[in-house]
């Protein structure tokens, strides 16, 4: 169970989610300390808040959209957040997977600041309000990723197997 | 049943006969490119090889291209000491294509490759860079993936695990007005089909405008398809991609043209006809939200840029030299130039259109990404409004969320800086 903490609308972009002028930070364990550095409310929240892990980031379709910056990935992977909207980006999922920041789409997902959320094999349950959404299954070829512990273990498997 | 040119030249990457889209497989690349953010792609790197027992070393030298251009010359200590890093992995790897800051050989990625003939048709690209996209203009399959995603790339030699994707047919007829460009046919197309209308897909562009269209105006479309969701934007090569390559290129062996089957399969057809298109704008803060010009003229405008990797090349600079030459850049707006590269800003110099810039009042900046994406020179004061020929609006991008970001062609940019609001470059004399 996991309660939403944050929700944005259509196309936020990896330009909202990790602004620009922090680009030259890029260790993991500092990116997340400029996440929707713009928003200075939720930044704020994020930095001195206990963020609970598995409390989710609520967005609409194309979430991500934009810059390849895996920043945008490491900086929400460093609060264990889960990000369910109703469409995602390719490389922003695609940096998502390679570094273990949970997403999942759920196409018709509704849900409010503060609902709680159940998330099973199929589907997005909102516990708050008694709905539930279906959400699309990951692709083998990103469940192997995952299965993995992320890309970088599983460039290693490859790496030590083919040498 | 046929391939489309994704399919052909992944199947081919990948050492098969055929694939088709969903299809997993781990294609070969020939050219894995990286700028600034090779900083990160190194600390990955190295983790990939931790507790192997194995020497890091990348797959093969060659293959590799670093062109330092975000943020050149260094802003902060923080981006000078990424370069530094950068370089020295450089040299202990043996890694030759590298395009440092100078005035020679440095500038944009996305015009440093193509350039110097780093790209062949039928071939594939990858680049920690969403618009690596850009490199389809010349046949190839190139598309942008995150730092961990080139770690592994540069340990192994190929993308892990990617689908191949299913194509949209993007097919052109008709001929431009004057004024009007490749960009603004490919901020149409985003306004058409959204900026999630290619999510997951390949972009292909056909049609007589597309053949007729030069190499330059090709890598507008290739460097924006990305706006649209793609994966990669390609342009089938032709007779042109040749002579690019041979004649500004300078290659002349190993050029192989490959064009997708006539019975490929698409997803998608999109139609469009540009004998009536009209300037078109995006506006904030959005790329998809596309309007013609007659519906923002007369918006005020604080700050104008020419350049990017869409719209910073020689004809760019000609269309914009040909209306400012002999005139004053409104005292109302001020107006910035990034050259995409070393040596159009040295072209662009012979044939006195950066005279001509500078004694319009436009202020001619080093090349680079500039202003772009926020980091780096031309930030914008709070409420102010930039008229662009850079790619992207989201909010924040020019480095303020209180300011606002419209996208237009070089032609409209240059007619708006001699009043300082959104000017229709084809009302007459400016
Ligand atoms: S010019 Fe802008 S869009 Fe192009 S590579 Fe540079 S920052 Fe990215």
């Amino acid at each position: 169970m996991g309660k939403v903490i944050y929700k944005v609308g259509d196309d936020i972009s990896t330009d909202v989610i990790y602004p620009g002028r922090f680009m030259a930070t890029v260790l993991p364990s500092e990116t997340p300390m400029f996440a929707f550095a713009d928003d200075k409310a939720f930044n704020k929240k994020l930095r001195t808040e206990d963020i609970e892990p598995g409390s989710i980031i609520v967005g609409g379709n194309n979430f991500g959209c934009g810059s390849s910056r895996e920043q945008a990935a490491s900086c929400l992977k460093g609060y264990e957040v889960i990000v369910i909207a109703k469409g995602i980006a390719r490389i922003f999922m695609q940096n998502a997977i390679n570094l273990g920041l949970k997403t999942i789409i759920a196409p018709e997902i509704e849900a409010s600041e503060g609902d709680e959320i159940e998330i099973d094999e199929a589907n997005v349950h909102n516990k708050t309000t008694g709905k539930s959404f279906l959400y699309e299954p990951i692709s083998p070829a990103r469940d192997a990723i995952v299965e993995a512990g992320g890309l970088i273990a599983y460039a290693r498997e490859k790496l030590i197997a083919e040498n | 049943m046929g391939m489309t040119l994704a399919e052909k030249i992944l199947a081919r990457a990948a050492g098969l006969e055929r694939v088709k889209p969903g299809d997993i497989i781990e294609p070969q690349v020939d050219l894995a490119m990286s700028h600034e953010n090779a900083a990160l792609v190194i600390n990955q790197f190295f983790k990939v090889f931790e507790e192997t027992n194995l020497q890091p070393k990348v797959w093969n030298a060659d293959n590799i291209a670093i062109i330092f251009d975000h943020r050149v010359p260094a802003e902060s200590a923080k981006t000078a000491n990424n370069q530094k890093k950068i370089r020295e992995f450089l040299k202990e790897q043996g890694i030759k294509k590298f395009h440092e800051i100078r005035g020679d050989e440095g500038g944009i990625c996305h015009q440093i490759l193509p350039e110097n003939g780093y790209v062949r048709p039928g071939t594939v690209v990858v680049g920690t860079d969403s618009h690596t996209t850009s490199h389809g203009a010349l046949g190839a399959f190139a598309f942008g993936i995150g730092a961990t995603e080139m770690a592994a790339v540069w340990a192994l030699g190929r993308v892990l695990n990617i689908e191949v994707p299913g194509s949209i047919k993007v097919v052109v007829q008709g001929e431009f007005s004057p004024a009007v460009q490749a960009k603004d046919l490919i901020l149409h197309l985003i306004g058409k089909i959204s900026a999630q209308g290619a999510n997951f897909k390949a972009i292909e562009f056909h049609g007589s405008t597309i053949e007729n269209m030069p190499t330059s105006g090709r890598l507008t479309l290739s460097n924006m398809a990305v706006e649209a969701g793609a994966t990669a934007g390609m342009v089938p090569s032709d007779e042109e991609t040749l002579r690019y390559l041979k004649e500004t290129a300078h290659v002349d062996e190993g050029i192989e043209l490959m064009v997708p089957d006539a019975d490929a399969v698409y997803e998608q057809i999109v139609e469009i006809n540009v004998d009536d298109l009209c300037p078109q704008i995006a506006c904030p803060n959005m790329v998809d939200n596309v309007k013609h010009i007659d519906e923002v003229v007369g918006i005020k405008v604080h700050q104008i840029v020419i350049g990017s990797c869409t719209n910073g090349r020689l004809d760019d600079l000609a269309a914009a030299a040909d209306i400012l030459r002999g005139k004053k850049v409104s005292h109302d707006t001020r107006m910035l130039i990034f050259p995409a590269s070393g040596r159009i800003y040295q072209e662009a110099l012979e044939l006195g259109y950066i005279s001509d810039f500078m004694a319009s009042g436009a202020l001619v900046m080093n090349p680079g990404c500039g202003c772009c994406l926020g980091i780096h020179q031309g930030a914008l004061a709070s409420n102010e409004v930039a008229l662009s020929t850079t790619n992207r609006n989201f909010k924040g991008r020019m480095g303020n969320a209180e300011a606002e970001v419209y996208l237009c062609s070089p032609t409209v940019a240059a007619a708006s800086a001699l009043t300082g609001e959104i000017t229709d470059p084809r009302n007459g004399e400016h």
